[in-house]
């Protein structure tokens, strides 16, 4: 067995010895927890005290009998002691002479899929747990995806409990191969696979002698000896600026950790979003001057010249630049509650940067269990998806599969500030620079002036029957009779001809709002006054709207009429169609409407009349210097 | 081309971008300042993350009026070398109740450190408070996020972190929510006391052996730091030659009788060791999920 550092010379050793990142995944009882717990003891890294706790602990939680627990050691939330699983991602450290490791031990369950994502998207290998007794499972097929997705190249298949199928060499070739024939697409460099019984030890960190017909390296000496290679190091330079440092007059430095190849002093560099160059002059870690370093370091640069960069752009190689973007494909994989909705607008955030996004197509979904492609208007949680984005401003960006710093992102929900979505870049679009604009000279100001107004979109939300139609209806009226130039966009209208091909879903009901959205912004850009009456629940869609305007433009009038009175009035028939079950996805009955919380108008039509609601929407208008000339 | 970083470059290199993520995207940040060995590693990395300019946050020290008083000397001095404000809080409830390690034992904890640090973090509106803590120091601490978010109570919820995947940190916080960041998550004791020794930092002297007064009570050294020491009948303080593995009030802190008086003995002592470092902490030993339900309430 391997010994434990035990000398000051090997504590210098292993502040200077190699890092191997791994994970452990494997389906919900396949052991990982255990195999961790048992790599600490044999490494002889628990101290007395934790002993006495995990003797006392398997006594009152484990599910070894009197044995010990090993993987008590590793559950370390109350839930998971309780309940014998593992729910959050915990991370390890333990040692040998040759090698320091941190262990990312993540849950098997489904709803967790997105740990293991986390524990996977810094991790060099993957070690995958499977249970003799049962093979290889969907989960096992789940993670192996993931892995592969997030990059990871190197791959150990631990077939444990073997003690349990007598350590049947057949047994073992049989679930090798299962494995080997769904992994052999998922671009793993090398397989290694290990018979294990991770309760007993049986070739963990010493070779065991109940599997005779097995040659190979136990878990640890494949660990220990491992070939890791950095691909970010043979990658070309890349720099995101974190931080720029401006302490006085004399000094400007950009702090950053390189997250691709390597830079020295004297080194020419190149701001990926603006092109302009300049060399690099000094390079430093803290107060300590350094002559080059590579990727993986936190490092402080000067710059020959005084070229504008700031926190967000990125100082690369000049003859090895990333794409300059705004349109890509990407798999992603969905981490949160609510679903991936396209059209929705995201935060992207990627190496510094963060800028708006939308999910513009959703291609596939993939089935890991299948590997199949399969059509889908939405992403789940735990599912994996490919898509085409769309950023508002070009971001750089390299392909994950060269560079995992620089092609990775994650998606940000701009309500709840959740983290929704891990996302791996596969290709560019199209490059932002090829896109110009028609500079016309017949613009939205010219326009506006001709109408001698200030276009301007009056946004109505509220539910089914709320009045919101009737009272865009007569401030149209008004605003005609003072000479203005106004469309209405109404939702039964719309929904004939432009959105005909859309129903209910959250999904379409976000298309819905956005195409309108986008009516409604060309029509403001032609000088008009636009009223939008539609329900529009999801506050996302109408904030995407407000954002597409320009600022003051947009208005948010909420009629708000308590659903009963709506339900009384109903127009329309809906609501007692809908309480009868003869439409779905109805608002307010079967389907959510999000209240606005910064309308700039406010209508309570419990105490107005639809007259006097105009009237309070014009005189909103008139207070804010909306309808004096442009 | 350049080899593959050291494991310890490795840990560095992840904490000076955690720190400089929370200077950039953070409205009001602050440092807690702890005093100990970690604090005194995480201070020197704040140091490096912006040099040649201070880091550009403040340091804060919740301070329970026990702490020893060579680490209060220690403290003012190595703000000031960071040319960095020192912001110390005493929470004033507790100082007008009267509560001491002694008659209130863990509620001290509670009242003078964890509602403490409330009150400061409100007092000063800091949306994010870096602190010292590694995942290696205890169970529940190996399940926490580097960016830990906590609740307008400061409650820590652990089945409901957010992902973190690669140097990625969503740093969005929603109202009244604010955040614990932790850039020494991925450091292990001995990592620290590595890095300690190759950076030739700064640690206050009680790390080293040297004759205190002490008294032997529940099977720990207590050090006699003052005369607000309450002495149980029969107990005599004695010279004794010891050192602290880790430090906080000092009648809730063991000592451990060596005679280490260099780093690097210490270093080699710390390896040949068979307890753990928070053994030496009274607060821990109440039962085994207390530190999971101290963090819940708000504790760091």
């Amino acid at each position: 067995m391997t010994k434990p550092v035990v000398n000051l010379e090997a504590v210098a050793a292993a502040g200077q010895a190699d890092t191997l990142r791994f994970l452990t995944c494997g389906s919900v009882d396949d052991g990982k927890s255990t195999l961790i717990g048992r790599l600490l003891f044999d490494s002889q890294l628990l101290m007395e005290d934790q002993l006495a706790e995990l003797e006392s602990d398997s006594k009152k939680h484990g599910t070894a009998g009197d044995a010990i627990d090993f993987a008590l050691l590793v559950d370390g939330l109350e839930a998971e002691r309780e309940q014998g699983i593992t729910i959050d991602v915990a991370y390890r450290f333990f040692a040998t002479p040759r090698r320091r490791f941190i262990v990312a031990d993540t849950p098997g369950h489904e709803q967790y899929t997105r740990n293991m994502a986390t524990g996977a998207s810094t991790a060099d290998m993957a070690v995958l747990l499977v249970d003799a007794t049962k093979g290889v499972l969907t989960q096992t097929r789940r993670h192996a995806v993931i892995a592969s997705l997030l990059g990871i190249r190197q791959a150990l298949l631990a077939v444990n409990k073997m003690d349990l199928v007598g350590f049947d060499e057949a047994r073992f070739n049989a679930i090798v191969d299962d494995f080997q024939d769904f992994a052999k697409d998922l671009g793993f460099a090398q397989v290694q696979v290990v018979p294990i019984s991770a309760r007993d030890g049986d070739n963990v960190s010493g070779p065991s002698d109940r599997t005779s017909w097995y040659d190979g390296p136990t878990i640890l000496s494949h660990l220990e000896t491992v070939p890791v290679a950095d691909a970010a190091l043979a990658a070309p330079f890349r720099l995101p600026v974190q931080w720029v440092c401006r302490p006085d007059r004399t000094f400007r430095g950009f702090a950053g950790t390189i997250a691709g190849g390597a830079v020295e002093v004297g080194q020419k560099v190149v701001v990926a979003a603006s092109g302009r160059g300049s060399q690099v002059t000094g390079l430093y870690i803290g107060s300590d001057p350094v002559g080059q370093a590579g990727a993986g370091h936190s490092v402080m640069l000067t710059l020959a010249d005084e070229i504008d960069v700031s926190r967000g752009d990125m100082l690369v190689a000049p003859d090895a630049r990333p794409e300059m973007t705004d349109q890509f494909a990407a798999h992603l994989i969905w981490m949160a509650g609510d679903p991936l909705l396209p059209g929705r607008q995201y935060q992207l955030k990627t190496a510094t940067r963060t800028v708006s996004v939308q999910v513009s197509e959703l291609k596939y979904r993939l089935d890991v269990d299948s590997m199949e492609h399969n059509a889908a208007k939405v992403l789940e949680m735990n599912e994996v998806g490919f898509a085409n984005l769309s950023t508002a401003e070009p971001i750089a960006l390299d392909a994950y599969d060269r560079n995992r710093e620089t092609g990775g992102f994650i998606l940000i929900d701009r309500f709840t500030n959740e983290t929704v979505a891990a996302g791996m870049v596969a290709f560019s679009l199209r490059r932002a620079s090829n896109i110009h604009w028609q500079a016309l000279d017949v613009n939205r100001v010219v326009r506006a002036g001709q109408k001698h107004q200030k276009p301007s979109v009056l946004w109505f939300t509220g539910l089914s029957g709320s009045g919101k139609s009737t009272i865009a209806n007569i401030v149209e009226k008004k605003l005609f009779a003072r000479g203005r130039h106004t469309y209405t966009l109404d939702g039964d209208n719309v929904r004939h001809g432009l959105n005909r091909d859309l129903g209910f879903t959250d999904a379409d009901r976000v298309e819905n709002i956005r195409r309108v959205a986008e009516a409604a912004r060309l029509m403001a850009d032609a000088g008009l006054i636009v009223l939008v009456s539609f329900i529009s629940p999801f506050r996302s869609e109408r904030r995407l709207a407000r954002d597409l305007m320009e600022e003051g433009e947009f208005m948010e009038i909420f009629i708000d009429t308590p659903i009963e009175v709506c339900r009384e009035r109903d127009p329309k028939g809906l609501y007692a169609k809908a309480i009868a079950g003869e439409i779905s996805n109805f608002t307010g009955i079967d389907s959510p409407y999000e209240t606005p919380e910064l309308a700039e108008v406010h209508i309570d039509t419990t105490s107005l009349s639809a007259e006097q609601a105009a009237e309070a929407v014009i005189a909103y208008l008139e207070k804010t210097g909306r309808l004096s000339g442009a | 081309m350049s080899e593959r970083l050291s494991h310890l470059d490795r840990l560095e290199a992840e904490s000076l971008h955690i720190i400089r993520e929370v200077a950039a995207e953070c409205r009001n940040p602050v440092m807690l300042y702890s005093i100990g060995k970690d604090s005194s590693v995480m201070l020197h990395l704040a140091v490096k993350a912006f040099h040649p300019a201070p880091p550009p946050f403040p340091l804060m020290h919740v301070d329970t009026t026990w702490k020893f008083r060579d680490m209060y000397a220690f403290r003012d001095r190595m703000a000031a070398e960071a040319g960095m404000d020192l912001i110390v809080h005493v929470n004033p409830d507790g100082i007008a109740a009267g509560i001491n390690p002694f008659d209130h034992g863990a509620n001290h904890t509670r009242i003078m450190k964890t509602e403490g640090l409330k009150q400061a973090l409100e007092k000063y509106n800091f949306d994010a408070a870096f602190g010292g803590a590694r995942r290696d120091e205890e169970k529940s601490r190996a399940k926490e996020r580097v960016f830990s978010f906590r609740s307008a109570s400061h409650a820590w919820d652990p089945k409901n972190q957010r992902p973190e995947l690669w140097r990625l940190y969503n740093t969005r916080v929603n109202e009244r929510q604010s955040m614990r960041v932790f850039p020494l998550s991925n450091w292990t004791e001995l990592d620290i006391w590595a890095y300690i020794l190759r950076e030739k930092i700064d640690i206050v002297p009680l790390y080293f052996a040297d004759l205190r007064p002490v008294v032997e009570r529940d099977g720990q050294l207590i050090m006699v730091d003052d005369d607000r020491m309450r002495l149980d009948p029969g107990e005599t303080p004695e010279q004794r030659r010891v050192r602290f593995r880790t430090l906080g009030c000092y009648p809730l802190t063991g000592a451990i009788e060596s005679s280490a008086i260099t780093l690097e003995e210490i270093v080699a002592e710390m390896i040949a060791a068979r307890t753990s470092e928070r053994g030496g902490r009274l607060i821990d030993r109440e039962s085994a999920s207390s530190m999971e339900r101290k963090k819940r309430e708000g504790y760091f």
